[in-house]
């Protein structure tokens, strides 16, 4: 009977083996999806078990955290707390206890909750000499003073969104979006919580405020996709000056229909030179520039402003919209900024930046570091450059444009004394027939005198109260901006 | 074995009878470490959970070390030559189960849940009467060949274990299984651990006389050898058996692990490839046929296919008249966020497998808190002790006990694979539990009792031979050589 109780010893040590694979596969291969999974409890306790580590801005943390009673049966020990919530939740997004979290306390969760693996040895050594655990800081490149006057700019005016830029790094320095939200209003687990919550989605308030609409919103850009096309101009040769007169009939019949595109009131569009055309804001010059140019030239210049890809800042941002497959005439609205483009105003905020920075576009980002929670550097965010959609050269042709814009034509309001300030307006009509309320556009930069520039602005308004006059770029956006630029100049002094 | 093959091949020797060494010292120098593994384990949930030693460390060290020092002591004197390996690895387990029982026990969660009760003062008990009946078996059961004997009688015994829990009043329906009995004043019984050991049993005696006849009585069919039909009898009972207990009792567990033996001890018996093919055919078919109408294993499979959406049907309120439980998703989620090397003892979130945490899933919360390297160890720990068992097996000198203990010890791999592949997830979760491990005064009584019969048999088959005189050729050829 030996020969069949060896085959079942190895029957047996094979039923073993199984087992021993299976786990392996739970508990190596299949752990992290499994630890990490949105339903797994631990996840949440984990988030909650220490003081989650801090967002940090200008050296002070813009959160915090509150110990909460744990003698019952509540397993999570703290709570997350924000200053300023409202303002800058576009940054943080929010870690709720009952709702989970987003945005940076979603990306950078393992750091803050102190679980990430590069903080496993010093986790281990704190299980040794019994020191409890803590969470690492998330550093990020914001300027509170910007940060503060563009949330108070967007505050008077209703709805909208604002995004600075350092040019020749790709820093965020202010991310506003109005209206807001404050996180600390539901970051709990009680009937309270779950009351602001409810309330604040978009079911219970059309204004929807959780959105954030510098990174998730995509708006019709108008008159400051002008700036794109000028770029595809310069950058394929059309004009290589930008003071040479264009080849541009006022009125002008768009390809292949009867329809003239109409400027906005009598402007000396005719045959102007880019310069004129981008002060005067000439639809008919830039529609017909990208009717010369094609759709392929334009999709491929609105690309390398990052067109038609989604940005991580590490946060997510949407994806803007250059379409293809579109006929002459559409690809004329598109080069104006109307039919389908959309931009985020982080998008536009890329191609003031790209502008700035002499044709150099730098990837955005809003984590400057990671720290451990002793304040060591685990990770430092090196600019990166994403694209180089203009030569050095056609950049500072288009910088003079967009100084001219500001100097004497449409975005006089975003002067400031002693700086050079480059800019371009928009008014961005939607809606069927154009029936809603424009948006008001405005991107700009500022140059200190020694050439450098230390800012890049996107603003967009959507001002449901004003009237449509009063509805432009220069009138609405533009001061939104100047406070923004001078916030952050003045902080570098 | 190496006593008789001495004897045999050195033609001269007849040392054999001194035989092959004891193994004693090594069993206590294993059994130290049986008993210090859990009583640091101990320590260590206590220093997790409350930031201090536990207060009944000493008492708890004491106690096993004295649970294990009188049961090595037995062993010494009753069964001498016995495998030196099976008390110290059971006692392993048992340990590290009371140790994972108690630091389930101080769960906030659990504690809040309606029919939460201190289990680790109560399961010390029940280690406490298992190794008593341990002892028991050494002292009483001096050769397993008595057991021969019983054949029958142990069927009929089988039998009566297995029908309790359907018998009205004195069974109880615990989350759709029914293979508990409640007996008033003593707590519940699962007769279904004790018929394992019953049937192993009955299945060897009735094996051992039949085997020639259902061996050899067969005809060749496509490379097959077929039983004569009624050789078949026997099969088709036990597959009746356990088809029987899957619908009345709805335990897919029990059923697999009946079966599961008789194929295996009818495999070793009659050394015919053609059974264990009837067997697994049979198996499947009845699986199959009983799950296309038996709503509680098909639940039990729908959970395991696709446990996440369980989990999300059990947060919700549906009207399906299925009770849906999260309890396998949980275990998934505890596997994973054990990782490679765990979270440490009492550190982890197993209580929120919540009912049943520390009976059938404990394995779950070794998983969390002592990761991979914990749950592969103690696989291999089960692998060992069947492997011992098996070895036992094959060093038996009679067929009765070669049976008996290959039966034994293949119904014990059966159940931890039950056990462990539905917690795990590789197969749908059965009603059976971690021997040794998990929560359970029935399992622990009848495991110790079933290593207790292993360490008899063991002792029988390495005690070297009686007699030297067992071989004649050995001593004509003495003769005859100058």
């Amino acid at each position: 009977m030996n020969k069949p109780l060896r085959r079942i010893a190895i029957f047996c040590g094979l039923l073993v083996l199984t087992l021993l694979l299976r786990d392996n596969w739970l508990q190596y291969v299949k752990a992290d999806s499994l630890a990490d999974s949105k339903y797994n409890r631990r996840v949440t306790i984990a988030r909650y078990s220490v003081p989650r580590g801090d967002i940090i801005v200008d050296g002070s943390p813009i959160t915090g955290s509150k110990e909460m009673d744990t003698s019952g049966l509540n397993d999570l020990k703290y709570k997350r707390t924000y200053k300023d919530g409202p303002m800058w939740a576009p940054v943080t997004g929010y870690a709720s206890q009952a709702f989970g979290a987003t945005q940076l306390e979603s990306v950078d969760d393992k750091i803050l909750t102190g679980n990430d693996d590069r903080l496993f040895f010093r986790n281990t050594l704190d299980m040794i000499t019994g020191k409890p655990k803590q969470g690492g800081n998330v550093v990020t490149t914001l300027n509170a003073a910007a940060q503060k006057a563009a949330y108070n700019g967007l505050k008077g005016h209703g709805k909208g969104a604002v995004v600075a830029l350092e040019p020749s790094t790709g820093k965020i320095l202010a991310l506003a979006s109005y209206p807001s939200y404050d996180p600390s209003s539901f970051a709990g687990m009680s009937d309270s919580d779950a009351k602001a919550w409810q309330k604040l989605q978009k079911d219970n308030d059309p204004d929807d405020p959780m959105l954030n609409r510098a990174l998730r919103e995509t708006y019709p850009p108008g008159s400051t996709f002008k700036v794109v096309t000028a770029a595809a101009a310069l950058e394929n040769g059309l004009y290589t000056s930008a003071d040479q007169p264009t080849n541009s009939p006022d009125p002008w019949i768009m390809p292949g229909t009867v329809t003239p595109l109409a400027n906005e009131g009598s402007i000396p569009c005719k045959n102007a030179t880019m310069r004129v055309a981008l002060k005067y804001s000439c639809n008919t010059v830039f529609g017909k520039i990208g009717a010369d140019l094609g759709q392929d030239k334009m999709l491929s210049e609105a690309e390398k402003f990052g067109f038609n890809s989604e940005q991580f800042t590490p946060v997510r941002a949407n994806a803007s919209n250059f379409s293809k497959d579109m006929n002459a005439s559409q690809v004329a609205l598109s080069s104006i900024g109307q039919f389908n483009t959309a931009a985020t105003p982080l998008q536009m905020a890329m191609v003031a930046s790209a502008v700035a920075n002499d044709g150099k576009l730098m990837q955005p980002y809003m984590v400057d570091k990671l720290q451990s929670p002793n304040l060591d550097t685990l990770e430092q965010t090196e600019p990166k450059e994403l694209s180089r959609p203009l030569s050095s050269k056609n950049a500072q042709i288009l910088q003079s444009m967009m100084e001219t814009v500001v100097k004497d034509g449409t975005g006089t309001n975003a002067q400031i004394p002693g700086v050079t300030v480059g800019g371009k307006t928009g008014t961005a009509q939607h809606g069927v027939n154009n029936s809603e309320k424009p948006y008001a556009w405005f991107i700009s930069y500022a140059k200190l005198p020694d050439g450098s520039s230390p800012v890049a602005v996107a603003v967009v308004v959507e001002d449901e109260a004003a009237d449509r006059q009063d509805i432009s770029g220069g009138g609405l956006a533009a001061p939104i901006a100047k406070n923004v630029m001078e916030a952050v100049i003045n902080s570098r002094k | 074995m190496s006593s008789t093959t001495n004897t045999s091949t050195h033609h001269t020797s007849t040392i054999g009878a001194i035989g092959a060494p004891s193994r004693r010292n090594t069993e206590l120098a294993l059994l130290v470490f049986a008993v210090a593994i859990p009583v640091f384990a101990y320590a260590n949930v206590g220093l997790a959970i409350n930031n201090e030693v536990p207060s009944g460390l000493l008492s708890y060290g004491l106690g096993l070390g004295l649970l294990a020092g009188v049961a090595h002591l037995v062993v010494r004197k009753f069964a001498p030559y016995a495998d030196p390996l099976l008390l110290p690895l059971a006692t392993l387990l048992n340990g590290l189960g009371l140790v994972v029982i108690w630091r389930l026990d101080q769960s906030k969660l659990l504690q809040s849940l309606p029919n939460y009760f201190q289990a680790a003062p109560r399961q010390l008990l029940y280690t406490a009467l298992g190794i008593a009946l341990f002892v028991v078996v050494l002292l009483f059961l001096k050769d397993h060949r008595v057991l021969q004997r019983y054949t029958y009688i142990s069927m009929f015994c089988a039998l009566v274990l297995l029908i309790l829990p359907l018998v009205p009043g004195l069974g109880a329906n615990i989350y759709g299984a029914k293979i508990w009995i409640n007996i008033p004043g003593l707590g519940s019984l699962q007769p279904g651990e004790f018929a394992k050991i019953v049937l192993a049993v009955f299945f060897a005696g009735y094996l051992m006389v039949k085997r020639d006849a259902l061996a050899l009585a067969s005809r060749r069919f496509m490379g097959l050898y077929l039983p004569r039909g009624r050789d078949l009898g026997p099969i088709l009972v036990v597959w009746a058996l356990s088809i029987l207990i899957l619908i009345f009792e709805t335990d897919l567990g029990t059923s697999l692990l009946f079966f599961g033996m008789f194929v295996i001890m009818l495999y070793v018996a009659t050394e015919r490839t053609s059974w264990i093919v009837f067997g697994l055919l049979m198996s499947a078919a009845g699986a199959v046929g009983v799950a296309s109408f038996e709503p509680h294993i098909q639940t039990r499979v729908q959970a395991w296919l696709n446990p996440l959406r369980e989990y999300k049907l059990s947060r919700e309120v549906t009207h399906d008249g299925i009770v849906h439980s999260d309890q396998l998703q949980q275990a998934l989620w505890a596997f994973g966020s054990g990782g490679t090397l765990g979270t440490g003892l009492g550190q982890g979130h197993s209580d929120l497998i919540r009912f049943a945490a520390n009976s059938d899933f404990i394995l779950a919360t070794f998983g969390e808190e002592l990761g991979l390297a914990g749950i592969m160890a103690i696989l291999l720990i089960y692998g060992l002790i069947v492997e011992r068992g098996v070895r036992t097996a094959l060093a038996a000198r009679d067929p009765f006990g070669k049976l008996l203990a290959v039966g034994l010890s293949g119904a014990f791999a059966l159940q931890v694979f039950v056990v462990a592949g539905g917690v795990m997830g590789l197969i749908p979760l059965t009603g059976m539990t971690m021997p040794f491990l998990a929560y359970g005064g029935s399992s622990v009584l009848a495991n110790w009792a079933l290593i207790g019969i292993l360490i008899r048999i063991s002792d029988t088959a390495r005690r070297p031979a009686p007699a030297p005189v067992t071989n004649p050729d050995a001593e004509m050829t003495q003769v005859v050589r100058p």
